[in-house]
C-alpha cells in the first residue's frame, strides 16, 4: 500500500468501509428474517468485525520506529479526532456509562460533564505545547522537559500504574462481551478478547492503531446510535430522542413517585446474585449535593488532560495548529455518544417500567416475566434477576434487579428490536473496549521500551531491536492485563475512575507546570509525581479497607484530589528551595510556546 | 518588551477567558444544581440542570474548544508565529 496515496484517499476508504458495514447489518437482518440464531448473528458480528481491525492491523505493519510511535506524524485532524474518540470511549463509555445514569441518576452524569470538560484542559493546557515538543511518548516529555533519568523514570512509574488499572477493566469489557456474543465462559472469553487486541496493535504500534481506531469508531458510533433511535420512534416518543424526550422524562418521575423506592431487607438481598442493582434514585432529580457532583466532575476532567494514551494521539497530527483543532473534533466525536447516553438510560428505564408500553414489566406477574425469552438469557449470564419478595405474586421496582454492565447491551432485547440490533451493540461494546485497550497496551509498552530500554538501558540499541523489544512488552503486558482482569477485582466503571485518580495524582501538574512553569525543576516535578502518586494511593488504600468515610467528603472516586493537591503544594515548595532550571532549559520552555520552528527534540 | 513576550502574555489572556468559561459550565453552574432544577426555563423541555449534564454542557465545551484554537491562531498569525511548510 503507497503510504501517501493511501492518506489522500482516506474519506473515500472509510466511506467505503462504513457503506460495507451498513450493508453488512441488512444482510444479517435479512438472514435473522430467513431463521438464522441468535448465537450465530452474534457469533458474526463480533467475528466478522474482529477479523477487519486484524486486517487493518496487519496491512499497517511498520519496521520504522517514527510510525511505529507516531503513525509518521500525518494523520489528519478530522481522522485523528475520531481515533481520539475511540481511543478515549472504552468499554466503560460504551457499556458502562449509561448503565451507571441508569442506577445513579444525577450523581453520575458528573462523568460525562467530566470526561468531556477535561479536553478544554487539554487544548488549552497541553496538547499543543506537547506537539511542537516532538516527543514520542509522554515520560519523553517530562524526561526533556525536567532532564535526568530520576523524573522520566518516575512518569513512566504514574504512567504504567493509570493506563495498568485502565487496561484491566478494558480486557475485562472485552471479555464479557465476547463471553454473551459468542457463548463461551467469561475466562476464556478475556483470552479471546486479549488476542484480538494484540492482532490490532503489535506489527504496526501506532500506526496501525490509529486506522483500527477510526474503522472502530465508525462500528460504535452506529451501533450506540442505532438503537437509541431505534427505541426512541418505536414507542413513539419522537424521531430525535435528544430533543424530544422531555415528555419521558417526565413520565419516568411520574411513574416514581406511583411505584416508590422501597427499600429490601437484608435477608432478601442476600438472595440477590452479587454486583446486580434495583433502581433506587430518582432519574432526573438533582440528588447528589453540589460538591459531590463538583469534585467527581473535576477529577475525571485533571485526569484526562493526565492521561497518556489521550495525549500520546495528539502526537501523531502533522502540526501544532492540526493538534489543537483535532481536539475539537476528537470532543465532537465524544459529544456524539456521551449526549446519548442519557437518551439510552431514559428509553430503557421507559421501556421497563411504563404499563403502558407492551415491554414494560413492572406490575406483571412474576411468571409472566420470568417466562420472557429475554429475561431467560440474561438470568442465565448472572447479569438479571426477579424474585417475589412480598409474595404478592407482581414485579414491585424493587423486585427487579439488573447489573449496570448489561443495561446498554440488554436494551434493544427489553425494547423488542430484532436481535440483530443486540448483534451490532456488542460488536459496537467491543470495538470500543478493544480500541482503548489497544491506545493503553500501546502506551504502557511505549513508555517502558522507549523511555526505560532505549532511553536509560541502552541509548545505542538500533531500530529494529527497541521494535523488537517493545513488541515483546506489549505482548507481556496484555497477558498481564488478562490475567488480572479474570479476577473480577472491580467493575469496569470503578477500575476507570481509579485510572483517572492515579493519572491526576501523579501527572496532572507536572505536565501542567512543564509549559507553564519555567521555574518548575527535576527536584520539583519528582516530588511532585512521587509524592502525589504515593498520597491519592495511600488515601485509597485507607479508605477503601480502613477508614470508610474519609475526610471532606473525598471517596474513593475520587481520591485524585488529595494526590493533586499534595503533588501541587510539594512541586511548588521543593522547585523553589532548590534551584532554577539552567538557562538551556528556559530556552526550551520559550521554544516550546511558540509554534513555528522545528520541533524541540528535532533540533538536538 | 520582546515579540516573543507579547506573544505569551496574548496566549495567556486567551488561556484566562478560556478557563474562565470552562469554569463557569463544568463547575460553577452546578453549585446551583438543584436551584436550576427549579428554574421555569426548560429547554426542549427537559428540567435545567438536567440539560446542562445531558447536551448543554458537552455542547458548550465542543464550541469553546473550536473558539479558542481559532483565536490562538489569530494571536500566533499576528506574531509570525504561524507554522510554515518544512517547519517540522
Amino acid at each position: 500500500m503507497i503510504k501517501g496515496k493511501f492518506i489522500d484517499n482516506l474519506p473515500k476508504i472509510y466511506g467505503i468501509y462504513t457503506g460495507g458495514f451498513l450493508v453488512f447489518i441488512i444482510l444479517m437482518s435479512i438472514a435473522e428474517q430467513a431463521g438464522m440464531s441468535k448465537e450465530l448473528i452474534g457469533i458474526f458480528f463480533v467475528s466478522f468485525t474482529v477479523l477487519i481491525y486484524a486486517l487493518i492491523g496487519w496491512l499497517s505493519r511498520t519496521l520504522q520506529s517514527d510510525a511505529y510511535y507516531v503513525a509518521g506524524r500525518q494523520v489528519p485532524t478530522v481522522f485523528n479526532g475520531m481515533a481520539t474518540a475511540a481511543d478515549w470511549m472504552s468499554g466503560a463509555s460504551f457499556v458502562a456509562m449509561a448503565g451507571g445514569i441508569y442506577f445513579k441518576g444525577y450523581g453520575y452524569m458528573a462523568l460525562l460533564v467530566g470526561w468531556t470538560g477535561g479536553y478544554v484542559l487539554v487544548a488549552a493546557l497541553l496538547a499543543p505545547y506537547l506537539r511542537k515538543f516532538g516527543c514520542y511518548t509522554v515520560p519523553d516529555f517530562i524526561g526533556t522537559r525536567y532532564g535526568g533519568n530520576l523524573a522520566r523514570f518516575c512518569a513512566v512509574l504514574v504512567l504504567t500504574l493509570a493506563s495498568f488499572t485502565y487496561v484491566t477493566a478494558q480486557i475485562n469489557a472485552t471479555g464479557r462481551i465476547a463471553s454473551v456474543a459468542l457463548d463461551i465462559p467469561f475466562n476464556i472469553a478475556v483470552y479471546v478478547g486479549l488476542a484480538s487486541i494484540l492482532m490490532c496493535s503489535m506489527l504496526g504500534g501506532m500506526r496501525a492503531v490509529t486506522w483500527t481506531q477510526v474503522a472502530q469508531y465508525i462500528v460504535l458510533i452506529i451501533a450506540y446510535l442505532l438503537p437509541v433511535f431505534w427505541i426512541s420512534s418505536n414507542i413513539g416518543a419522537g424521531f430525535f430522542p435528544h430533543f424530544m424526550l422531555a415528555d419521558e422524562v417526565a413520565r419516568i418521575a411520574e411513574l416514581e413517585g406511583q411505584f416508590g423506592f422501597v427499600k429490601n431487607s437484608a435477608a432478601d438481598m442476600a438472595t440477590v446474585p452479587k454486583g446486580l442493582a434495583q433502581i433506587t434514585k430518582a432519574h432526573s432529580e438533582v440528588n447528589a449535593t453540589p460538591w459531590a457532583f463538583i469534585s467527581l466532575a473535576i477529577c475525571m476532567m485533571a485526569g484526562t488532560a493526565s492521561l497518556p494514551h489521550v495525549m500520546m494521539r495528539y502526537f501523531t497530527t502533522p502540526s501544532v495548529r492540526t493538534a489543537r483543532r483535532s481536539v475539537g473534533w476528537s470532543l465532537f466525536f465524544i459529544f456524539l455518544l456521551y449526549s446519548s447516553a442519557p437518551m439510552l438510560a431514559t428509553l430503557s428505564k421507559i421501556s421497563l417500567m411504563d404499563p403502558n408500553l407492551a415491554t414494560g414489566i413492572i406490575g406483571k406477574s412474576i411468571a409472566e416475566v420470568q417466562a420472557l425469552d429475554w429475561y431467560q438469557n440474561w438470568n442465565q449470564a448472572k447479569l438479571m434477576f426477579v424474585s417475589d419478595f412480598n409474595g404478592n405474586g407482581t414485579l414491585e421496582l424493587n423486585e427487579f434487579f439488573m447489573k449496570g454492565d448489561a443495561v446498554v447491551l440488554a436494551t434493544p432485547e427489553i425494547a423488542g428490536l430484532p436481535y440483530v440490533i443486540s448483534g451490532l451493540v456488542a460488536a459496537g461494546g467491543m470495538a470500543a473496549a478493544m480500541s482503548t485497550a489497544d491506545g493503553l497496551v500501546l502506551a504502557i509498552s511505549n513508555a517502558l521500551s522507549h523511555d526505560i530500554y532505549y532511553k536509560i538501558i541502552n541509548p545505542k540499541a538500533e531500530t529494529a531491536k527497541r521494535l523488537i523489544v517493545a513488541r515483546i512488552l506489549l505482548v507481556i503486558i496484555g497477558f498481564a492485563g488478562a490475567t488480572i482482569a479474570a479476577l473480577e477485582i472491580n467493575d469496569i466503571l470503578g477500575s476507570v475512575i481509579w485510572a483517572f485518580d492515579f493519572a491526576m495524582s501523579g501527572l496532572f501538574f507536572p505536565l501542567v507546570l512543564g509549559v507553564w512553569w519555567k521555574r518548575a525543576n527535576a527536584a520539583g516535578a519528582v516530588a511532585g509525581m512521587l509524592l502525589g502518586l504515593g498520597s491519592g494511593t495511600a488515601y485509597l488504600v485507607w479508605v477503601k479497607w480502613y477508614a470508610g468515610a474519609g475526610f471532606l467528603g473525598i471517596t474513593t472516586n475520587t481520591f485524585g484530589l488529595v494526590g493533586a493537591t499534595v503533588s501541587l503544594v510539594a512541586m511548588i515548595v521543593v522547585s523553589l528551595i532548590t534551584e532554577a532550571p539552567d538557562s538551556a532549559t528556559q530556552k526550551m520552555v520559550d521554544d516550546v510556546r511558540v509554534p513555528s520552528g522545528k520541533t524541540i527534540l528535532g533540533k538536538q | 518588551m520582546s515579540k516573543q513576550e507579547q506573544h505569551w502574555e496574548k496566549t495567556r489572556g486567551l488561556l484566562f477567558i478560556t478557563l474562565a468559561i470552562w469554569f463557569v459550565f463544568s463547575i460553577g453552574i452546578f453549585l446551583f444544581g438543584a436551584e436550576m432544577q427549579e428554574s421555569s426555563i426548560k429547554p426542549f423541555g427537559y428540567p435545567l440542570t438536567y440539560w446542562f449534564t445531558c447536551q448543554g454542557s458537552l455542547a458548550i465545551f465542543v464550541i469553546l474548544i473550536f473558539w479558542f484554537a481559532g483565536r490562538q491562531e489569530k494571536i500566533d498569525d499576528e506574531f509570525g508565529f504561524t507554522e510554515r511548510e518544512g517547519d517540522q
